[in-house]
């Protein structure tokens, strides 16, 4: 592919928790990079995120969750991911993620940990250079 | 590159493979080529719906709507939606399939975000592309909507074969009604919000402005006013809302009477050349453009003309003339 080619990121808050402006303020500050940015919004169920993840063939994907469902959600995704062979995709989840959580998630492949007091840079510069493709 | 794996899957309905074509398509104008190339001969079978609408008056509501029925007949669905790309930093907020998160695992429904990439006239470059992609992959009906449109963004009734334009009330007075642009490509026009108030007077004002354009000729010098019947459509209004679903079946209905319409008098015939026209036309214009800056960045001669024009020897009319001989075109 083109080296120039635009960035595209899935924003997305799974499970019932609806405490949206951290994800906001993140697909702002992606967009504001100059990467293109999917925002669907809270209540995805896993195969929403998956079934978006197919269609709109993003680069990266930023779950945020605060609700601390992520143990549940997170494998849940990832295995669908798996299952439908998709593996050349960022997944990244931020939010409230306890550290004890963290080496769980990442035995999924989950990346990021992003949580309250990240500098938006800093999130920019991780999509960037974490792309799998 | 080899384009063959993903389009033998595009060709069996693999879904993925559509996604990824489409990325490629976009990003790379080249492989798009090459894409298009290859699958050209199998495109054509899609009704090709067209949304557009100013910000806010409701184009992913009521594509999320309509897809419900759709779907409910059996159809399956492709939804390109197209959001402006920011003219400062480049990036953009796709946010139209938020209104459509019950198709999200929906089967048969395949819904693409895309920004505009700072093209004017409501679509992208690679719209075009995409749809033909989609076309292939199997959708009955692909819809699109335009990024939310002021007045004149009309490049959407160059590929869609139905454009439905959506307006709320209370928006505009008459003047705007009667005013050039979006308001003349309109196939079917949508007073959506019709549980607002002023809904009746936006249907009765959009009545007023289509019998104003209605097939009459004044003739100067007998001063006679003469009414020709009319042989194209005659845009038809109706009021919905698109959350509750309210007067859907009278909007279907009049889109399947513009598509036997198109049918019947053979102006769908028309339409596709037209469309081949304009899609060409664009093509050559990349494609000459980016020649053209290729040749003003390599050669020497220019800087010559430069000199030339500025020394008030020649003026620039002169000096494009000069570059299109030596581009060899004429």
């Amino acid at each position: 592919m083109s080296k120039n080619r635009k960035i595209k990121v899935l924003v997305c808050k799974p499970g019932l928790d609806g405490h949206d402006r951290g994800a906001k303020v993140i697909a702002r500050a992606l967009r504001d990079a100059g990467m293109e940015v999917i925002y669907t919004g809270i209540h995805q169920t896993p195969d929403d995120v998956v079934n978006t993840i197919i269609q709109e063939d993003p680069d990266a994907v930023m779950l945020s969750i605060l609700s601390g469902a992520h143990n549940a959600l997170c494998p849940l995704i990832m295995d669908k991911l798996k299952e439908k062979g998709i593996d050349d995709v960022l997944v990244a989840v931020g939010g409230i993620i306890p550290d004890e959580d963290k080496p769980i998630l990442e035995k999924y492949g989950l990346k990021g940990f992003q949580g309250p007091g990240t500098e938006l840079k800093e999130i920019v510069e991780f999509v960037k250079t974490n792309l799998k493709r | 590159m080899g384009y063959e794996l993903l389009i033998d899957r595009l060709l069996k309905g693999d879904a993925r493979a559509a996604a990824r074509l489409i990325t490629i398509a976009e990003n790379d104008i080249v492989a798009a080529e090459e894409i298009i190339n290859s699958i050209y001969k199998y495109t054509g079978k899609a009704y090709i719906l067209g949304i557009t609408g100013a910000p806010g008056s409701g184009k992913s509501t009521l594509i999320s709507t309509l897809t419900t029925i759709f779907v409910k007949e059996g159809k399956k669905v492709g939804i390109i939606c197209v959001d402006p790309t920011s003219p400062l930093t480049g990036g953009a907020l796709l946010g139209d399939r938020i209104r459509m998160k019950k198709h999200f695992t929906t089967d048969n429904v395949f819904i693409r975000s895309m920004a505009n990439r700072g093209q004017l006239g409501g679509l992208a470059r690679a719209t075009e592309d995409i749809i033909k992609i989609l076309d292939v992959y199997g959708c009955d009906i692909i819809i699109i909507e335009t990024v939310g449109v002021g007045q004149s963004e009309v490049d959407i009734f160059r590929s869609a074969q139905s454009v439905l334009v959506l307006l709320v009330p209370e928006m505009g007075d008459e003047i705007q009604a009667i005013k050039a642009g979006i308001m003349e490509i309109t196939d079917i026009f949508i007073v959506n919000k019709m549980d607002l108030p002023g809904a009746d007077r936006k249907v009765s004002e959009i009545m007023q402005m289509l019998e104003l354009s209605m097939n009459f000729k004044y003739d100067h010098e007998t001063t006679k006013k003469e009414y020709t019947k009319a042989l194209k459509w005659t845009p038809k209004i109706v009021k919905v809302n698109s959350k509750t679903g309210e007067n859907f079946e009278k909007l279907l209905d009049i889109i399947n009477e513009h598509k036997l319409f198109l049918k019947e008098t053979g102006v769908i015939e028309n339409y596709k050349l037209n469309r081949i026209r304009n899609e060409t036309l664009q093509i050559l214009k990349h494609k000459l453009t980016k020649r053209i800056e290729e040749l003003l960045n390599s050669n020497s001669q220019i800087d010559e003309y430069i000199r030339l024009v500025m020394d008030k020897s020649i003026d620039p009319y002169s000096m494009a003339n000069l570059i299109i001989q030596l581009l060899g075109m004429e």
